[in-house]
């Protein structure tokens, strides 16, 4: 303990009396450490933005039944010889509803699965919104709203009127904001609806809503299941989706696998929804860690260099110091000292630094027409990446400083004092 | 009187550029308590003799006692602690860690050693440094004192762990008559009053003189 004050006093005269230098060195650090809070924190609000997104406009778990277009052909159904060859051109797919039969029942089933939150009918079809002589395309779900409003989230992301509305009013409709401006109506205007079946309907507009993002804003609207089984001319049983929400998203994956078995039908997960969204996960890890362990790199280079410089400068000091008693720890405790004082100011420095970037960036505003509907750059700020950086800046200051110290602990005092 | 150090047979080679015996076959013992001066013709060897009796030297053939202890194929660290506690050197060309200021230098091997707290080792620095005339630079910079102001700094550095062997190569090389002087009649009372034994290179023949005993060397051996 004694021998290590003495070894910090020496180590920090050794600094002061070499300011450039351990300014230079320093700031090494602080560039590599701050770097890396920059990168973690705006990479990681970028991954955590996406994952709300995904979760945010997508259910968990979500039970439908595509139209299948791998069916045998007509003649193989009919038991041809199976060694024969049979080639039909382009096979439309038959003519079969995307019903999920016995719909209401699984969703009855599903309220009381373990683990479900909520579970949902949906109707959805394409349709096309008519303003004057445009359309626009889009689509149309027919739901139940309270439920809807447990899944999504609802009644948060209204922007005009009320969820109510839609029970109250038989031909009431929930817009997507982008598309309620795009055809210039408000709260209460009748708008007029085709089917790709040809059928009109007229529609109050009862009010807007936002997810964040075009995709769903500029396209989707909310009606009743029995407007929407109206206007496709089916029975009240007739639904297309059953969605679920779970208790804990991270068990999406499995319950899918369990229900499509079980009913039948296709069950996807969230993840799989959103997969074109959520790759871009793996490429920003990996380049968040890519960067800053070069960063890193470079700065314990800088240490390095300098340290084994001053070393060199300081062979006569080092003689002495052991021809008047200081041990080979003593001399190795001087120099790791000296670049672990460098690396622990510079990596202060540039968790400072570093949060103050990441906060700039945080309130730099977001670009608008990218399809997302935030206002600024999404960082995360938490407290275990800048005790990462800090650790990390102390391990590599110790790691570069480590070679040079023990090459002066090895230093032979007479060859130096004999001259 | 009490032997304190013994050197038995010393020899030494260097072999840059190319092997030669530098030492061959040096023997002498010193007495508590006694002031030896050791003389010789420029490049016979006193410097050489005198790091391998400093112990900062290892790289020799025979053997080396202190006080009936074998000091030779100790190891580094050993006799780093040794010399520390033991030994005070004064170097040929006087050597002082230039950031430093002059009490610095001479409190850091006290400080080492810790046998006092700070505070009295640097009241013993001063107390050093004042019977050195060096009082008043005491918080100058090392690298800003005259080349006989940090000699006798080194000197104060040499005596601050009261050792029991005193070694100066020239130690008053750079010093006028006065200050020479001064410095010997210091050696002088340390040997006679705390019964160090001093141990000084010197081409000054009073300085020799005046001393108990005279080693002379020539070419590697003692002559006299
Ligand atoms: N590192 C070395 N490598 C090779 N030869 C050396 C080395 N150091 C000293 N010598 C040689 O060893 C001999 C003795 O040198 P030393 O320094 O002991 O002389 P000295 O008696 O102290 O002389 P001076 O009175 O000038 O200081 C000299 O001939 C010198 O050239
Ligand atoms: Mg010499």
């Amino acid at each position: 303990m004694r021998n290590l004050r003495l070894a910090l006093d020496i180590a920090l005269t050794h600094l002061l009396a070499k300011k450039r230098q351990t300014i230079i060195a320093m700031l090494g650090v602080t560039f590599g450490i701050s770097m890396f809070i920059v990168m973690i924190s705006f990479m990681q609000g970028v991954n955590q933005f996406t994952l709300d997104l995904a979760l945010d406009g997508s259910p968990h778990v979500r039970i439908y039944n595509p139209i299948k277009n791998d069916r045998k052909s007509i003649i193989e159904q009919q038991g041809g010889p199976a060694d024969a060859m049979y080639i039909v051109h382009h096979q439309k797919p038959k003519s079969e509803l995307p019903k999920i039969k016995n719909g209401m029942r699984i969703l009855r089933e599903l309220e009381q699965w373990p683990g479900v939150q909520q579970a949902a009918p949906n109707l959805s079809t394409q349709v096309f919104y008519n303003s004057g002589s445009v359309q626009f395309a889009g689509s149309m779900i027919g739901c139940d709203i309270l439920k809807e409003n447990v899944m999504y989230d609802l009644e948060n992301k209204l922007e005009t009127g009320a969820l109510e509305d839609l029970l109250t009013n038989p031909d009431g409709i929930l817009l997507g904001n982008e598309l309620a401006e795009k055809m210039n109506v408000k709260v209460g205007d009748r708008i007029s609806i085709s089917t790709p079946q040809g059928t009109i309907l007229l529609m109050r507009v009862v009010g807007t809503f936002s997810f964040g993002f075009s995709a769903v804003d500029g396209m989707r609207s909310y009606a009743t299941l029995a407007s929407v089984q109206k206007i496709l001319q089916k029975d009240p049983q007739y639904i297309t989706d059953i969605v679920i929400r779970l208790e804990d998203y991270t068990q999406a994956k499995t319950l899918s696998k369990t229900l499509s078995q079980i009913y039948g039908y296709t069950a996807e997960d969230w993840e799989t929804t959103n997969a074109a969204i959520l790759a871009g996960e793996v490429i920003r890890n990996v380049m968040t860690f890519v960067v800053s362990l070069a960063m890193l790199v470079v700065a314990g280079f800088g240490i390095y260099n300098i340290m084994n410089m001053s070393i060199l400068n300081k062979l006569k000091d080092i003689a002495i110091l052991k021809a008047t008693g200081f041990e080979s720890g003593n001399i190795v405790s001087i120099f790791l000292l000296q670049s672990l004082i460098i690396g622990v100011l510079g990596g202060v420095l540039g968790v400072l630094t570093g949060g103050f970037f990441s906060y700039l960036i945080s309130i730099t505003p977001f670009p608008s027409g990218t399809g997302f509907n935030i206002e600024t750059f999404p960082v995360l700020f938490e407290v275990k990446y800048y005790i990462t950086g800090i650790v990390f800046g102390f391990l590599t200051t110790l790691f570069a400083g480590w070679f040079p110290a023990r090459r002066a602990s090895r230093v032979d005092p007479v060859d130096i004092i004999r001259g | 009187m009490q032997t304190i150090l013994k050197a038995d047979n010393i020899v030494k080679y260097f072999y840059q550029p190319e092997p030669f015996e530098v030492l061959k076959g040096v023997s002498f013992e010193a007495k508590k308590g006694e002031f030896l001066s050791v003389v010789g013709k420029s490049g016979c060897g006193k410097s050489t003799l005198l790091y391998i009796l400093s112990t900062m030297d290892t790289d020799y053939q025979g053997n080396l006692q202190m006080n009936n202890e074998t000091l030779t194929g100790l190891s580094q660290n050993a006799l780093s602690r040794f010399r520390n506690e033991h030994m005070g050197f004064v170097f040929q060309f006087h050597y002082l860690l230039p950031e430093f200021t002059a009490l610095k230098n001479v409190m850091l091997p006290a400080l080492k050693l810790g046998k006092y707290s700070p505070k009295e080792v640097e009241e013993r620095a001063y107390e050093k440094l004042n019977w050195m005339g060096m009082g008043d630079y005491a918080l100058k910079r090392a690298s800003r004192l005259s080349g006989g102001q940090q000699q006798r700094v080194a000197i104060a550095r040499a005596l601050v762990n009261d050792p029991a062997i005193i070694m100066g190569d020239e130690p008053t090389g750079n010093l006028d008559q006065t200050n020479t002087g001064i410095i010997f009649d210091i050696f002088m009372k340390l040997a006679k009053e705390n019964g160090q034994t001093i141990i000084a290179v010197t081409h000054d023949k009073d300085f020799a003189a005046a001393s108990d005993r005279i080693i002379e060397m020539s070419d590697g051996v003692i002559v006299n």
